[in-house]
C-alpha cells in the first residue's frame, strides 16, 4: 500500500536527519531516488530547486511534494506526519526531563555552553544564506560576480532592521520588492 | 521558606503575562507566520522566533529561548519543527506544543502540496526568481541583526567564555566543517566544565 510505503520511507528520514538542513538531502534522494523510484533525478533537483526558493524545511517540503505526486493530498498527509514523527517523540522525552530538572545547576552549566553555540549556528547559517544571495552558486574564494541588487537589498533590509527596527517579515517582503523592481526595471528599461 | 529563584520565576511570569497574553491563536498564527517566511529551511527561522516571542511578544526570555533551541538541536529532525514543539510546549503545555508544530508545518505542507501540481511553471518564471533570490538577501539581513544583538549581550553581561563558545563553534562549525551532532555534546561538556571550575572557585 503506497500510504504505508510513504509513511515508512518519511519516518526513517525523519528519523535519521539528524543535523537537519541539507544533511538530509542525501536521505530524501535514497528513498524517493533509488529505493522506491518515486521521483526521477532531475525531478529531485527540481524538488531541491523549489525547496530553496519556497519557505520551510526541505524534509517537509519533499514530503508534501512527493506525498501529493504519488497520493495525493492524503499521501502529502501522511508523508509529512511520518517525517516529524520521531522528532516529536524523542523530544518530546526530552522535554519532559528538561522541564522537570532544568533548575538543577549542572543543566544550567550545560546550556551556559549550548546556549553560544546556537549564536554560531545561526551565524553560520546567515553567512552561507548571504554569500548564496550575493554570489549565487560561485565561491568567494574563486573571484564569483556579486549580484549588486541583493547586495543593495542585503544593506536597506539591514539599516531598516538596526535603525528603523522595522519587523523582519516586513523586512524579508521589502528585499523581494527589491528584487521584482531590479528585475522588471532591467527587462523593460 | 519559599526558594528565591522559584519566586524570581513566578514574578517574571506575571511580568511576561502582563507583555503579552498567551493563547493558542496567537501562538499557532505566529508560528505560521514565521514559518511561512523562513526561505531555505534549517536556522532562519530562530532569529525570526526570536524576534517574534521574545522581543516582541516578551513570552519568554532571551536565554531560556536559547536553552529550548539547544535542546531542539540534540533530536534529530528540522530546527523549525523542533524549536517550535519545545516552545509551544514551554509557553502553553502539551497543547501548546501541537498548536505551535501545526503552525510551523501547515505552510510549507500546503505550499508544496499545491506547487506540486504546476512547479514546472514557477521555476521557469524569472520574475519570481528574482523576487526569492533577492528575499533571501533579507532573511541574511534578519540573522546579521540578531547575531549583532545577541553577541552584544553577551559583551555586555561580560560573559567573555560564552563569546569564547562561539568563537569556538563557529571555526568548528564554518571552517573545518565539523558535525553539529558531535559539536553539542562538546560544548555541553564545555558548559559544564566551566561551571564545576568557577563553582570550585567559589567555595
Amino acid at each position: 500500500m503506497i500510504y504505508w510505503e510513504l509513511f515508512k520511507a518519511f519516518f526513517k528520514i525523519g528519523l535519521f536527519a539528524i543535523g537537519g538542513g541539507y544533511a538530509t538531502l542525501p536521505l530524501i534522494e535514497n528513498e524517493c531516488v533509488n529505493v522506491h523510484n518515486w521521483l526521477t533525478l532531475a525531478e529531485f533537483n527540481d524538488l531541491i530547486t523549489i525547496s530553496q526558493m519556497t519557505p520551510g524545511p526541505i524534509a517537509i517540503n519533499s514530503a508534501s511534494f512527493v506525498g501529493t505526486v504519488l497520493a495525493g493530498p492524503f499521501g502529502a498527509f501522511v508523508a509529512t506526519i511520518a517525517c516529524i514523527l520521531p522528532a516529536c517523540i524523542i523530544l518530546s522525552i526530552l522535554a519532559y526531563f528538561y522541564f522537570k530538572y532544568r533548575d538543577l545547576h549542572y543543566i544550567r552549566y550545560i546550556l551556559n555552553g549550548l546556549r553560544p553555540m546556537v549564536l554560531s549556528l545561526i551565524a553560520v547559517a546567515g553567512i552561507r544564506i548571504l554569500s548564496s544571495a550575493l554570489l549565487g552558486q560561485s565561491d568567494i574564494l574563486a573571484g564569483g560576480k556579486i549580484n549588486y541588487v541583493h547586495l543593495v537589498a542585503f544593506c536597506l533590509s539591514f539599516l531598516l532592521l538596526r535603525k528603523y527596527k522595522k519587523d523582519p517579515i516586513i523586512v524579508i517582503f521589502f528585499s523581494g520588492v527589491v528584487g521584482a523592481v531590479a528585475y522588471l526595471f532591467s527587462s523593460y528599461v | 521558606m519559599t526558594d528565591p529563584q522559584e519566586n524570581n520565576r513566578a514574578s517574571a511570569q506575571e511580568e511576561l503575562a502582563s507583555i503579552g497574553q498567551k493563547s493558542f491563536a496567537k501562538l499557532f498564527s505566529s508560528c505560521f507566520f514565521l514559518s511561512a517566511f523562513t526561505f531555505g529551511g534549517g536556522y532562519v527561522i530562530v532569529p525570526l522566533m526570536k524576534q517574534k516571542f521574545v522581543q516582541e511578544m516578551g513570552w519568554i526570555d532571551e536565554d531560556e529561548m536559547l536553552a529550548l533551541i539547544a535542546i531542539a538541536q540534540t533530536a534529530p529532525g528540522p530546527v523549525a519543527v523542533n524549536s517550535s514543539l519545545m516552545l509551544g510546549f514551554e509557553v502553553l503545555g502539551w497543547r501548546g506544543a501541537l498548536t505551535a508544530i501545526a503552525g510551523t508545518v501547515l505552510p510549507p505542507f500546503l505550499l508544496l502540496m499545491g506547487i506540486s501540481y504546476f512547479y514546472h511553471y514557477l521555476i521557469a518564471s524569472p520574475l519570481i526568481s528574482a523576487i526569492l533570490a533577492a528575499m533571501q538577501a533579507g532573511v541574511a539581513a534578519v540573522i546579521a541583526d540578531v547575531c549583532f544583538n545577541m553577541g552584544m549581550q553577551f559583551w555586555h553581561k561580560q560573559a567573555y567564555e560564552s563569546l569564547g563558545i562561539v568563537l569556538f563553534a563557529f571555526v568548528a562549525t564554518f571552517f573545518l566543517n565539523f558535525p553539529i551532532p558531535l559539536l553539542i555534546p562538546l560544548c555541553a561538556l564545555i558548559g559544564a566544565g566551566l561551571g564545576y571550575y568557577k563553582e570550585r572557585r567559589r567555595s
